[in-house]
């Protein structure tokens, strides 16, 4: 038998290294590693810590190494140092607090806790701090905490982060180590000082009661961090002219604990963070760190405005520094804040829009996220041309959430329905693939609801869908106004534009080609079909569209099919429905209101007054014979129609006949408009649908709308979509009244705001209803 | 209708804390690995598999070293923070919690680079290679649990100079030997 000497670490590493390819360095590691199994089964002492160092050097390359974990154990077990230092590294590289066999370590631990050398106890502390497990910790939480009290500064701040540790591993421990948080904050020790207050972070963090006893100490930490900005030069802890920015850094993100939610103590706080916020240097990465952190603590305790003010400057500064790291979490810093310090924010805009530029992708983001948290009604105009033109040329990971944050604010603020109309159309043209299928129900409510823009925008999305069939909500949204507003294509009657010259038959064409074309979605299709068969009441080429269906009553597609069916259906045997079927959608009611709806029912009084909010009786009237008979026959395709036309999400008034709009009031600037459907299930009730809208130069605030009926009929009154008629026309006030009726509808309106300083009031009749609106 | 006072209305400030979040790892683990994405050094700081481990490092390095030179130090991946550094051949990455502070950690790096630079003289990937284990008591030397346990260079490279003596001299049980050694060490 040959004794080998187990070859030397770096000698190894050497070897190794000198491997060609990952074939052979794998047959040396495997040489290697039987070399040291032999070895460790032979029980050799002397080699132990050789060959575990070199298992653990193999364990970092990827190969397995758990047959060293007992080794390791020898090891911490061992009298010499040397083999504790790698017996502590191989158990925490090595084990696990999964594996059972970790536990036999504890006891080692705990002598070495004792040890006489502080450099084996410092080993036992920081492998306990590392990686102890909520065993190990239960059974060794007693000897942390007496060194936590000791006065070697070296074993005193290794024991402090072991107690942070075991309070994580072991929340009901916490409470022991509080006793010896007593004098933790009077020490000089800078480690100690850096340890403590992470310990009383966590135990702040972790607990109300802990948090309310230590705020005591906000006086104390205020003048240690005092001391830290005034003090002279100090070399052991300076960094760039900044003493120890580390223990600044921790004070203060325990003093934004500590403040947060509690006016004493923040006010307390509040010279100092207005010193390091003007006094830190900026120039280098460590200034900037500090100024963070006091920027995050600024803003979550309850600071006076004027200190809000400079941290938000702060965060504007950081946003023009070259180095973009710090341009990175002043985007972050402002996103967080952005609802809060609203106006502050605002003033950094234009440097928010120019990170839109920035070449890289997480600052991209953060200036897109914080652009669309900025867009108000002021600057919508300006601050679209940014985003649309970011969206334009932006990476397609950013095209989906920008698309629907464009649109978003649109609805929001658009200045003028063309302008909605237009921002939509360029959105769907340059990022039509990207946007999301949910905007596709959206858009189209929106542009049923811009009664004013069908034609222009019927033309604009035809014109589109020549240039490019490819992107599918584009396809479908264009699709389906064509077969709502196709009668207003072909007559030529766009306004906003050069009215295109386009025939029956070339519409048509367009929309079969969407149903043959490869790059038609299955839904696509479906909304094509649809659109077609809408045709048929607004076009004269009936013939024609009953040709394209049948055809597709045998389509292999079972959506196309079932679809075409039904339509034949309608065709052959219930003709005399398609009319009112097909007809032009009304209004939608958006259904999702926002907040607590104010009832206000008056029950024939000539003023109307505040009465208890009910809910309006039910109405015995039976629906029409016709609609019953077919209703059920007819239901399912209607009901199928109606998901292919919308969302079924929204409320459909589907068997509603098309009333048209009328003039209420106008008088002064104001302008009042009706706009009627009938509900649903319920067809005796009339819901009429105000938009007030304003031309003069002045705003109209406290806009209050009120209505009295006479007292046969029965009144409620929804909240309005906002109490301000803006001026110029930018924008309308809307409200829903539900009536219930069965004769000639009359009322009266009492229209009060405010306007140009003085109050206005005004009284009117309505005596102009449709005649739909009440038969 | 936003208001141009701050103190009283906003939402997030002025709340107490959460105490119901569970307080996890400041820093979860570090990772030093090559341009080639070869590992030289992984320190965990929360208990994980081996393979979990594998895992992770092997996703994060690809994703680090797709990184443009201009791009930021930061950025999040799963629902963490990664701050990184290259030092000449080697990243140093470090991942942090939502909360923590990216900066200051970039100071962390910085630091533990100035004590490797210290204690091997001029620093470079080869000393880290060849001494891995010296690398990973330095690290444990400056941080514990993921957080700095000592803010001055100074004290960290004397205490590892002081381990580096004591694992020279032979350890005896002998009392004397015992005695002279305690001497020495605290005449340092």
């Amino acid at each position: 038998w040959v004794c080998h000497t187990p070859i030397r670490l770096r000698e190894l590493i050497r070897t190794i290294r000198t491997a060609r390819t990952q074939a052979e360095e794998r047959e040396m590691i495997q040489k290697e590693c039987a070399a040291i199994r032999s070895s460790f089964r032979e029980e050799d002492n002397t080699y132990r810590c050789r060959n575990v160092a070199k298992l653990l050097y193999m364990h970092m390359l990827g190969y397995p190494a758990h047959f060293g974990q007992l080794e390791c154990l020898k090891l911490i077990a061992s009298q010499k140092f040397t083999d504790k230092r790698i017996g502590y590294l191989g158990a925490m590289l090595l084990l696990d607090e999964r594996q059972d066999v970790h536990l036999l370590m504890t006891n080692c631990i705990k002598n070495d806790l004792n040890h006489s050398t502080q450099y084996v106890q410092g080993l036992a502390l920081c492998t306990l701090g590392c990686m102890g497990s909520s065993e190990m910790c239960r059974d060794l939480a007693g000897e942390v905490e007496k060194l936590l009290k000791t006065s070697n500064s070296y074993l005193r701040k290794k024991a402090a982060l072991c107690a942070v540790h075991v309070i994580r591993k072991v929340p009901e421990l916490m409470e022991m180590f509080l006793p010896a948080t007593k004098n933790l904050l009077s020490e000089k020790n800078h480690g100690v000082l850096h340890t403590s207050v992470v310990l009383l972070t966590e135990m702040c963090e972790r607990s109300p009661d802990m948090l309310a006893h230590f705020r005591k100490l906000v006086p104390q930490l205020v003048r240690i961090l005092k001391n830290l900005i005034m003090s002279g030069y100090s070399p052991e802890h300076d960094v760039s002219g900044i003493s120890d920015p580390f223990l600044q850094v921790r004070i203060l993100r325990l003093l934004r604990i500590l403040g947060k939610g509690d006016d004493d103590s923040s006010e307390a706080m509040n010279d100092i963070l207005a010193q390091v916020a003007t006094n830190t240097e900026t120039s280098k990465n460590v200034g900037n760190a500090i100024l963070y952190e006091t920027v995050l603590t600024i803003m979550d305790i309850k600071s006076e405005s004027g200190l809000r003010v400079l941290a938000i400057n702060i965060l504007g500064r950081f946003l023009l520094n070259n180095d973009k790291n710090i341009r990175y979490v002043a985007l972050t810093s402002l996103l967080k804040t952005v609802q809060t310090d609203h106006n502050a924010v605002q003033r950094h805009r234009s440097t928010i829009v120019d990170c839109l530029k920035d070449l890289d992708v997480s600052i991209k983001r953060r200036a897109m996220e914080l652009s669309f948290a900025l867009v108000n009604g002021n600057n919508i105009r300006g601050m679209m041309k940014e985003l649309l033109y970011f969206l334009d040329s932006c990476d397609p990971e950013f095209k989906a959430d920008c698309a629907s944050g464009v649109f978003l604010a649109a609805e929001k603020y658009a200045p003028s329905k063309r302008w909605h109309i237009d921002t939509i159309m360029r959105v769907l043209t340059t990022a039509g693939s990207y946007v999301r299928d949910d905007s596709v129900p959206n858009l189209i409510q929106l542009i049923t609801n811009s009664v004013e823009m069908h034609a222009y925008t019927v033309q604009r999305l035809y014109k589109a869908l020549l240039d490019d069939i490819s992107q599918q909500p584009l396809v479908q949204v264009a699709s389906w106004c064509i077969g709502e507003y196709g009668d207003l294509l072909i007559s030529g009657q766009c306004e906003e534009e050069e009215p295109i010259q386009v025939t029956e038959d070339e519409v048509l064409d367009v929309l079969e080609g969407l149903l043959v074309s490869n790059l038609s979605s299955p839904v696509t299709r479906g909304y094509s079909l649809t659109a077609i068969m809408k045709l048929s009441t607004r076009f004269s080429s009936v013939n024609r569209i009953k040709k394209v269906v049948s055809i597709y009553g045998s389509s292999i597609d079972v959506e196309l099919q079932q679809r075409a069916v039904e339509y034949n259906a309608l065709f052959k045997k219930y003709d005399h429905m398609r009319p009112a079927l097909l007809e032009r959608m009304p209004i939608m009611e958006k259904t999702a209101s926002n907040g607590p709806t104010e009832i206000v029912q008056t029950n024939g009084e000539a003023e109307p007054s505040v009465v208890e909010p009910k809910h309006p009786p039910p109405v015995g009237q039976p629906a029409s014979q016709v609609k019953n008979t077919v209703f059920g026959l007819v239901s399912r395709c209607l009901s199928l129609m109606a998901f292919y036309l919308f969302d079924l999400s929204k409320t459909v008034n589907f068997l509603s006949i098309g009333i048209p709009p009328m003039t209420a009031y106008n008088k002064n600037g104001l302008k009042i408009d009706f706009t009627f459907e009938r509900a649903n299930p319920n067809p005796n009730v009339a819901v009429i649908t105000i938009h007030a809208s304003n031309s003069t130069e002045a705003d109209m605030t406290d806009f209050v709308f009120q209505a009295a009926v006479p007292k046969t009929f029965q009144l409620q009154l929804l909240s309005p979509s906002s109490n301000v008629v803006p001026a110029l026309n930018q924008g309308t006030v809307t409200q829903v009244i539900r009536v219930l009726n069965q004769q000639k509808l009359r009322m009266r309106i009492k229209l009060t705001y405010i306007h140009k300083g003085s109050a206005v009031q005004d009284l009117a009749e309505v005596n102009n209803f449709p005649p739909q609106s009440w038969q | 209708v936003q208001q141009s006072h701050c103190v009283a209305s906003a939402s997030a400030a002025n709340q107490e804390p959460d105490f119901s979040r569970p307080s996890t790892r400041s820093m979860q683990f570090m990772l030093l690995f090559s341009r080639q994405g070869k590992l030289r050094l992984q320190k965990w700081y929360v208990p994980l598999s081996d393979k979990e481990k594998k895992k992770i490092t092997r996703e994060l390095v690809q994703t680090v070293l797709a990184r443009k030179p201009k791009m930021c130090s930061f950025l999040e991946w799963r629902d963490l923070k990664i701050v990184y550094k290259r030092y000449a051949s080697l990243y140093f990455c470090c991942a942090i919690e939502d909360q923590d502070n990216e900066l200051i950690t970039l100071e962390i790096i910085h630091r533990y680079v100035e004590l490797l630079d210290k204690y091997f003289g001029s620093v470079c990937e080869l000393d880290i290679i060849f001494n891995f284990e010296k690398a990973y008591f330095i690290l444990d030397e400056f941080l514990l649990g993921g957080e700095a346990q000592e803010t001055s260079k100074k004290n960290v490279l004397k205490a590892i100079e002081q381990a580096d003596l004591l694992q020279e001299v032979r350890w005896q049980t002998d009392s004397f030997f015992h005695l002279v050694f305690q001497l020495i060490l605290r005449s340092n």
